[in-house]
């Protein structure tokens, strides 16, 4: 079925099967590959992307599902490499990613967060990124970046 | 993992989506979040031949005081059960419960309503539901119904809903912070309750005990006769057969049934 969705600002109108999974429409049909499917369970979050503002596990939602919203991928989240988001630049200065195969969604999960409440205490950093697991288990320097952004946020 | 082949509908409105339901019978499943649906069709465990998706029913997702009792729109979504200020002030144990499922991002996507009528015996909703001692509504094309929370969970992913039927609102009794609370005891962030006690206005329900989530009716006999919190949560695994699994074998559930039962109603007692 033909299904409209706005994918980093741009429109893209596609014809899916009702079975196609966001996650697999992004990677496959715009061929974005930043989205990561890590345990396809609803468990890891390295496929967390923003639909309508609000982050979401892309392997657990239906592309026919996302008709008509807006979706923002790590690709879209900011508007150049040289002007890179709060999040993005703090997880860089922070050391915030190992292997970085869970930092997509980290990131994403992580500006949703600072964007809904950039007053945030360590344990809600670490509470609000209960969805995402890092197999390095680079947590310590996780939470540290997603503070200091979310100080840069609020400052 | 990807599910086998369906054909998709959006419902427009709840009358919409009965009637779909009537229409393709046992063969449609609904669809809202789908964080436990989507998980068993990639798994092959279901491969409905239709899909309603009832997600964008604005009609559904409320959360208001109704004389004795809060309503809840079935498809409100376990993030807006958390905030909800209503919830908090009138009916607390229904958010203290909703902020226990999954992680943020779940509950951006998952709905109270989803999340009983699939009645995972390990979720927290249900538990939370039964101990409130609340009222279900339930739609077809004939008409609505109410079951009680009692009647609703019938068995291991069962309930009383019939093919027909939508759970369209969740009827929960006013009462205010009276000893509200929920306990969940699990070894890894975002997973399902080993074991879970709701327990509020003196009614205690246990998730995860047993193929259906229970009322610890001895438990609250004792605390009704005015038995201490020890004494009472002493008889929290009674006429319960948990399982065994990898997480715990039934000797442990029905230790832990005890021990988190003791923590939850010394913390709605305020001890």
């Amino acid at each position: 079925m033909q299904v409209q969705i706005t994918v980093n600002g741009e429109q893209h109108t596609d014809d899916v099967e009702p079975r196609l999974l966001l996650a697999h429409y992004l990677r496959d049909v715009c061929g974005l590959k930043a989205t990561n499917i890590g345990c396809d369970t609803t468990s890891c979050g390295a496929c967390t992307v923003h639909v309508d503002g609000e982050a979401v596990k892309s392997c657990t939602v239906l592309t026919v599902a996302t008709d008509g919203a807006a979706v923002t991928t790590l690709e879209g989240l900011a508007p150049s490499t040289d002007d890179l988001h709060p999040v993005q630049r703090a997880f860089r200065a922070e050391h915030g990613l190992q292997c970085g195969f869970c930092t997509p969604g980290m990131v994403m999960a992580a500006a949703a967060l600072v964007a809904n409440n950039p007053d945030l205490t360590e344990a809600e950093v670490r509470a609000g990124l209960e969805g995402n697991l890092c197999r390095c288990t680079g947590y310590h320097n996780i939470v540290r970046a997603v503070l200091a952004a979310a100080r840069e946020v609020s400052a | 993992m990807i599910p086998a082949a369906f054909d998709y509908v959006r419902a427009e409105s709840v009358d919409h989506a009965v009637a779909l339901l009537g229409e393709h019978g046992d063969d449609a499943k609904l669809i809202a979040g789908g964080h436990s649906l989507l998980p068993m069709m990639k798994l092959r465990l279901a491969f409905p031949s239709v899909l309603v998706d009832v997600r964008t029913i604005a009609e559904a997702s409320y959360v208001r005081v109704d004389g004795d009792v809060v309503a809840v729109g079935a498809l409100t979504r376990h993030r807006d059960l958390v905030t909800s200020d209503v919830l908090r002030t009138e009916a607390p144990l229904i958010s203290m419960a909703a902020a226990y499922v999954g992680d943020p991002q779940i509950r951006n996507r998952g709905t109270i309503g989803g999340s009983l009528a699939h009645a995972d015996p390990a979720a927290d909703l249900p538990a939370a539901v039964l101990a409130s001692d609340a009222t279900l509504v339930v739609q077809c094309a004939d008409g609505r119904r109410e079951i009680a929370s009692g009647e609703f969970f019938t068995g291991y992913f069962e309930t009383a809903l019939d093919d027909s039927e939508m759970l369209v609102e969740i009827r929960v009794p006013r009462t205010g912070s009276n000893g509200a609370h929920y306990e969940k005891f699990t070894r890894r962030a975002n997973d399902w309750a080993i074991v879970g006690v709701a327990t509020v206005a003196g009614r205690v329900a246990l998730a995860n005990m047993g193929s259906a989530p229970l009322r610890a009716t001895a438990v609250e006999a004792a605390l009704a006769e005015g038995a201490s919190v020890d004494d009472a949560a002493a008889l929290a695994a009674e006429n319960t057969s948990p399982v065994a699994d990898m997480n715990a074998d039934a000797v442990y559930r029905k230790h832990l049934a005890r021990v988190l039962t003791r923590r939850a109603l010394s913390a709605a007692v305020g001890v």
